[in-house]
């Protein structure tokens, strides 16, 4: 069996492995729906006037929720990831991880099994939260093209943060040394462009919004959604997520490679 | 098969490691006979299961060369992966799946088809009295039953040398002593077992050759029987009716321990038949009567005080 294959079939397994620990809690996947549900609701039911009326033009004419759905959607791409950094951590804590280490199996697979459940489930929850948006009266008015490309930026970047969550699961001693990067995920969307834009900041946050990599990701979507033009921001979108997960990928790749010490 | 046979299953000289400046191996040679049980015998800290964690390629040495199943250590790590298995110390299951989808994992990551890792599976959840519970989570589980699929799980592939980390700790007797006849069928397949215990009873049970670790260092090797000749401590205990039996014994056979409460006399000796019947011809021509006698040769708990200097404190944990 060559390399390869070797690594494929191994992977195969090992996604077969993760799978199952969702299905068998599809809790985690609700869990993970609750609180960008919960802010969509906050946003669009209370704020959602005010904000709105706020906004004016930034908002383009249409309903704050049409303005909203976009970020929340980047949202919960960013509670998935924090939920896969405290499913690598804890696995990595389990003793079959040290078995899986001394059986002639490809090392990578068992990164590239979480990798690939992870993101599989991050998407249907990221799915599921638009389909509660439509329902709220998210009225998007992107044609098939930017369908498309909206769930390929979407994928690129949910694999990002995956990438990253796995490292930051290895590298963490245990559960609470999770926490800064689920503090991180659940923060920068605030100070991006999800619920108002940067425009409207004052100073250094203005500053940081412009800049931080949530708001080209979520001006991306919100452009090929609400078919407005997007620009730029489509090139420094697919860069940042390029980047994040061509730096998750290495440093997990070296922090699996050392020694356990468990 | 002849060349393979003569090999040592595995063979360690000069293995060393540390952590820091806590040096954990301190030059360890081994040898292990194939198709034999070899125990690795030391109290909690000795390096009995840092040894076992680089002979199973999970860490790495400092020093030191090893092969296992004549793939060298250092420069075949997966030849050796694929000859060997490995139940570690702390349970390697995995708690959210069920036992027969843990066995069918193993079988996958074998790489041994779908009909034959099912059929595999059956006939190890059968093998080690766990169908009632195949389909229940491993999370579930007693301690007897997780131990029992996780040696299941290691035989999976069929390999040649196995690694056994403390099997026992922490089973109730009965647990314990169905694993031991489950070790000991392993070996009567032509498998090798290399184990770890802090039981100087489980040793003894079920190791042809023991080597006896205390920080780092191999500090006695060999079989049970050679280990225990090895100290001194064999004596024939002799009880009389009264005093005067007592100090006429006493002062046939001179050089002896007396204990006057209990009318006994300790006679230095292993027990051997012509030692024995000398003894015994020298209290008949004396004309004293003996009323009980028997005879003490050391256990491994007295090899293990004279070769480390201290008690088992584990053994009772082993009753």
């Amino acid at each position: 069996m060559t390399t390869l294959s070797r690594t494929a079939t191994d992977s195969a397994t090992m996604l077969r492995r993760n799978l199952r620990h969702v299905l068998r809690f599809p809790d985690v996947l609700l869990m993970s729906l609750g609180l960008p549900v919960i802010l969509l609701l906050l946003f669009v039911g209370v704020f959602g006037s005010a904000l709105g009326a706020g906004l004016g033009g930034a908002a383009h004419g249409g309903p704050y929720i049409d303005y909203l759905v976009p970020g929340i959607v980047i949202m919960s791409a960013g509670y998935g990831a924090t939920t896969t950094a405290l499913a690598v951590n804890k696995d990595m804590t389990e003793g079959i991880i040290a078995r899986f280490r001394t059986m002639a199996i490809s090392r990578s697979s068992i990164l590239i099994g979480h990798v690939v459940a992870a993101t599989t489930r991050t998407l249907v929850s990221v799915g599921l939260v638009l389909v509660v948006a439509l329902l709220m009266g998210f009225r998007p008015a992107a044609d098939l093209g930017a369908w498309i490309a909206a769930i390929g930026v979407l994928t690129l970047l949910v694999l990002a943060l995956t990438w990253l969550a796995v490292a930051i699961g290895l590298a963490a001693r245990n559960a609470e040394g999770v926490s800064m990067f689920t503090l991180l995920v659940q923060v920068l969307p605030f100070t991006s462009s999800a619920f108002v834009p940067p425009d409207s900041m004052s100073g250094a946050v203005r500053w940081f919004a412009e800049h931080e990599p949530f708001t080209p990701v979520i001006d991306t979507l919100r452009g090929l959604l609400l078919g407005t033009p997007v620009g730029g921001d489509a090139g420094a979108a697919v860069a940042w997520c390029v980047g994040i997960a061509l730096g998750g990928y290495l440093w997990a790749k070296a922090l699996f490679k050392r020694d356990p010490t468990g | 098969m002849t060349t393979t046979a003569s090999r040592p299953a595995v063979k360690v000289a000069g293995l060393r490691k540390s952590f820091g400046d806590h040096v954990v191996l301190d030059g360890i040679d081994l040898e292990v006979a194939a198709g034999t049980v070899f125990a690795l015998l030391g109290p909690n800290g000795a390096g009995k299961t840092t040894a076992v964690r680089i002979l199973s390629t999970l860490i790495g040495a400092d020093g030191g060369e090893v092969s296992v199943a004549g793939h060298d250590l250092a420069g075949d790590p997966e030849g050796v992966r694929g000859a060997i298995g490995v139940t570690g110390q702390f349970s390697a299951v995995d708690d959210l799946l069920t036992g027969a989808e843990n066995l069918v994992l193993m079988a996958d990551l074998r790489h041994l088809g779908r009909v034959e890792g099912r059929r595999l599976a059956a006939e190890l959840l059968a093998r080690f009295d766990l169908v009632g519970a195949a389909g229940k989570r491993v999370g579930t589980y007693s301690g007897g039953m997780r131990r029992r699929l996780d040696l299941a799980m290691t035989l999976v592939g069929d390999p040649r040398v196995i690694f056994l980390d403390e099997p026992t700790t922490g089973l109730d007797p009965r647990s314990r002593r169905t694993m031991w006849e489950i070790i000991r069928e392993l070996v009567g397949d032509g498998v090798t077992v290399l184990l770890t215990t802090q039981y100087l009873e489980e040793a003894d049970e079920l190791a042809d050759r023991i080597a006896v670790i205390d920080h780092g260092r191999v500090v006695a090797e060999g079989t049970p029987g050679e280990l225990k000749s090895r100290v001194p401590g064999g004596h024939v205990r002799l009880r009389f009716p009264d005093t005067a039996g007592l100090d006429a014994a006493a002062a046939v056979l001179g050089e002896v321990s007396r204990d006057e409460d209990d009318l006994v006399l300790q006679v230095a000796g292993d027990g051997g038949v012509r030692a024995l019947r000398d003894l015994l011809d020298r209290l008949d021509r004396a004309g004293t009567e003996v009323a009980e006698l028997s005879i003490h040769t050391p256990d491994l708990d007295d090899v293990f005080f004279a070769l480390t200097g201290q008690p088992t404190t584990e053994k009772d944990g082993a009753r």
